[in-house]
């Protein structure tokens, strides 16, 4: 992982995490821009501590499920300095798909742009609005 | 009977507990005993960020726990209580005013010296004792992560 991109990483419930980089790997190729973490078996601290491994010293964004979960409560405590690390709950693959191609974007931008993106990607198909 | 559920649970106000126990007895409020949250605001900021709209949380030492348990069981406001560890829950207990209640083991995981008596539920000595200790206060202590899971009572399972 190029440490001049924003570094991803998806902690979630279950096998979320590695499904969703799985499939961001088989549609995207970009294998190497996002690694998984699944809380299975894991406490808080083992939780934090995991988390903040996978966490490089540049830009980072963490990917995780449900905002009321303790993967969103082990990301916020990770990504206490916002200049540097985002959390985004909520994660989806089309969100995941643009990130992997955006990773050259500033962190500022690149973070409502992924999550507008994750946005537009829940659609009622085909569309009848 | 305001309190719905006492639990033991380290991840606190998480998925299993808002999202399983909380779809399933509907609480408005989760009442936190822990020393440790109590005394941290930025800790207590995290956690509440995890709250579904229109849930509140109150986090509280246990020293005012005991003394708060009768006022928050004669509230209208359906509860659920949480402490992180077996000990905490035991020295709630020790207060007095629990006899007759059921104390729920939802997740405690693997740390040192902790021994695994099911797959959410690692324990050792110390937590063993506090187990006996809620035991020994007329408290029914069962292993259950789930509302759909099978409870199992703690007794049948400590060494």
């Amino acid at each position: 992982m190029s440490e001049d991109q924003v570094r991803g990483v998806v902690v979630a419930h279950g096998q979320m995490a590695d499904g969703l980089v799985d499939a961001v790997h088989r549609i995207s190729g970009e294998g190497d821009a996002l690694v998984a973490l699944s809380n299975e078996g894991l406490g808080p601290e083992a939780l934090f501590e995991r988390l903040e491994n996978l966490m490089g010293p540049g830009p980072s964004v963490v990917f995780t499920d449900l905002e009321t979960g303790s993967c969103a409560l082990a990301a916020r405590v990770v990504c206490k300095d916002p200049v540097r690390r985002a959390v985004i709950c909520g994660t989806n693959l089309p969100m995941l798909l643009d990130f992997v191609f955006h990773r050259k974007m500033p962190l500022e931008t690149l973070v409502p742009r992924v999550v507008e993106k994750g946005k537009a990607g829940i659609r009622i198909s085909p569309n009848r609005e | 009977m305001s309190i719905l559920l006492y639990r033991v649970d380290e991840r606190l106000i998480h998925g299993q507990v808002v999202v399983g126990w909380g779809s399933r007895l509907q609480p408005n409020r989760y009442l936190v005993v822990d020393d440790a949250l109590a005394a941290s605001e930025w800790e207590r900021d995290l956690y509440k960020l995890g709250l579904p709209p229109g849930v509140e949380a109150e986090f509280i030492p246990v020293s005012e726990a005991i003394s708060r348990l009768d006022s928050w069981r004669s509230n209208p406001t359906p509860s659920i209580l949480l402490t992180r560890d077996v000990e905490s829950m035991a020295r709630l207990a020790e207060g007095g005013g629990m006899v007759g209640e059921t104390v729920n083991l939802g997740g405690i995981h693997h740390g040192r010296g902790k021994q695994q008596v099911l797959p959410y539920l690692f324990l050792d000595d110390e937590d063993v004792r506090c187990l006996r200790l809620l035991a020994g206060r007329g408290i029914d202590v069962v292993a259950q992560d789930l509302p759909g899971a099978t409870p199992r009572a703690v007794e049948s399972l400590l060494p």
